[in-house]
């Protein structure tokens, strides 16, 4: 069923009764040609891309709960592309056109919102680190600009500027980033991957990965083993686990990331605006409330709630950027396990058993990343080589001393 | 909120202290292979259970010591001196 004005219009004249499941609920088969184990957005957007632009339709998606109930449902929805390294921004600027193209792609209102993303900064050596970043960015056909302090304030009035302990001298503007709405993701790229063919099973927990000769052959699930040439990965703070089934060690630690809503208020903050003097971002949901978060909470955990050090700082950071939130109170709190590899960046790469694929390790760039994880993890299954544009982001990256280390700050995955 | 009980010190809170990543990974001698030194400072068991770690009493005593947590519910099971020898609990 093809989603339009119109047809909004009929069905709200008819009582509703026309529409029908946005996806079916298959029974897993006994075989497929490729498995993706995780129905996140990454998992369905790889489904998605490998019936779309390869032609692979004999593809399930297996979740083990119901779909965008893990990362997909626990981030702050941020889309973006201005980060410092060509092997990084180059990948996230494809990711952030394939979001500007996504709802007519899918047929679905995903909600993408180009309302600008700011990074503030408040000293001489951020300014320079800042305007680094944006000529590189610039270098490679991005949009960036970089604002002086009298622009921040015209920009978000409500930011303190002039703030005693972290005066903002200026800030790095990308226009084209901005939001989108989360769940739709997930629902629009399963929508999609199912009219292409993809069997969708939920409730379909991975066990085991079957290994002979070093190469996949299919997986042990709750729901039976499932045999299957191919495998991705795409499971995002469990990939350790999952690897670990195929024999493999890979070179991430699970962490949690926490995220906050407040109550909902009238349109107050139409940009997505990020602190530099603490860990704090924020942008507001068209429900009105204020979406926020932060960093890590900094130790191992696979546990998807957060703790209260960082629930301090973070609101702390927020009410040092904007006071005018002092006096808002927080309606919703929630935590984000997610695969922090030593560098802070991805890996969407081949593994050394053949067959088995991930699309992994997203530290805090999984949102922003799903449509361009989907499409080059589907390259690298399609073609068992990379795509130019995840060539770098290899397994072997560390091995070979070709980090990616895009803040420069060692190899301690709770400092990335 | 975990609370780490330092064997110098007494209760503290977590703020503390500097976590210091995983401690059953040990530096391999001078002379060993490349991969080696790769597993060293990059492959990690990342266990979903009990988990053996450094923590730094950065604000306190300033020691380095050995905690036994679990990844899931945080229960911290034991906090040691940093050269006791401290197993990995299975359950």
């Amino acid at each position: 069923m093809r989603y339009s004005g119109l047809r909004l219009l009929t069905q709200a004249l008819t009582g509703n009764r026309g529409w029908t499941p946005a996806w079916r609920d298959p029974q897993p088969k006994r075989a497929y040609d490729v498995v993706i184990i995780g129905g996140g957005g990454h998992g369905l957007a790889t489904a998605y891309y490998l019936a779309k632009e390869h032609g692979i339709t004999n593809v399930a998606v297996l979740e083990k709960g119901p779909i965008g109930l893990g990362n997909t449902g626990r981030n702050t929805t941020i889309v973006r592309s201005n980060y410092l390294l060509p092997e990084n921004h180059n990948f996230y600027e494809w990711s952030l056109k394939l979001w500007e193209g996504l709802e007519q792609d899918l047929n679905y209102n995903a909600m993408v919102s180009q309302r600008g993303v700011l990074n503030l900064f408040h000293s001489d050596g951020a300014r320079n680190a800042a305007a680094r970043r944006g000529n590189a960015m610039r270098l490679d056909g991005i949009d960036a600009e970089l604002l002086d302090k009298e622009q921040v304030r015209a920009y978000c009035p409500l930011i303190d500027v002039d703030n005693g302990r972290f005066p903002v001298m200026g800030g790095l503007l990308q226009q084209r980033g901005g939001t989108a709405r989360h769940d739709a993701v997930a629902w629009g790229f399963a929508r999609a991957a199912d009219a292409r063919g993809v069997d969708i099973i939920q409730h379909c927990e991975v066990t085991g990965i079957d290994v002979e000769g070093g190469r996949v052959t299919g997986v042990q699930t709750t729901r039976g083993p499932i045999r299957a040439g191919r495998i991705g990965l795409a499971v995002a703070g469990n990939t350790s686990r999952l690897a670990q089934m195929a024999g493999l060690d890979v070179p991430m630690e699970s962490h949690v990331l926490q995220a906050f809503v407040s109550e909902s208020v009238k349109p107050l903050v139409d940009q997505v605006i990020t602190f530099g003097a603490g860990h704090f971002y924020i942008s507001q949901s068209d429900k009105g409330g204020l979406v926020f978060g932060g960093g890590l909470d900094g130790w191992n955990t696979y546990a998807q709630r957060g703790n209260l050090p960082v629930v301090e700082h973070v609101w702390a950071a927020g009410i040092a950027m904007m006071p005018s939130l002092s006096r808002l109170r927080g309606l919703r709190q929630w935590g984000g396990v997610m695969d922090m590899t030593f560098d802070g960046s991805p890996i969407i790469a081949r593994t050394p058993v053949a067959g088995l694929y991930m699309t992994a390790g997203w530290c805090y760039g999984g949102f922003k990343a799903t449509p361009g994880s989907g499409w080059c993890h589907a390259w690298t299954i399609a073609k068992d080589e990379p795509h130019r544009l995840n060539a770098a982001h290899t397994l072997e990256r560390f091995r070979d001393g070709r980090l990616l280390d895009e803040r420069g700050n060692g190899p301690f995955p709770w400092l990335q | 909120m975990i609370r780490i009980d330092c064997p110098y010190c007494g209760p503290r809170d977590e703020v503390e202290f500097a976590y210091r990543g995983d401690a059953t990974v040990r530096r391999p001698s001078a002379d060993a292979p490349a991969d080696a030194f790769y597993d060293y400072v990059y492959t990690r068991r990342n266990p979903r259970g009990w988990h053996v770690e450094w923590w730094h009493h950065a604000a306190g005593c300033r020691q380095f010591l050995k905690v036994v947590r679990h990844t899931m519910t945080h229960e911290v099971r034991q906090v040691a001196p940093a050269t006791t020898v401290v197993d990995v609990p299975s359950e």
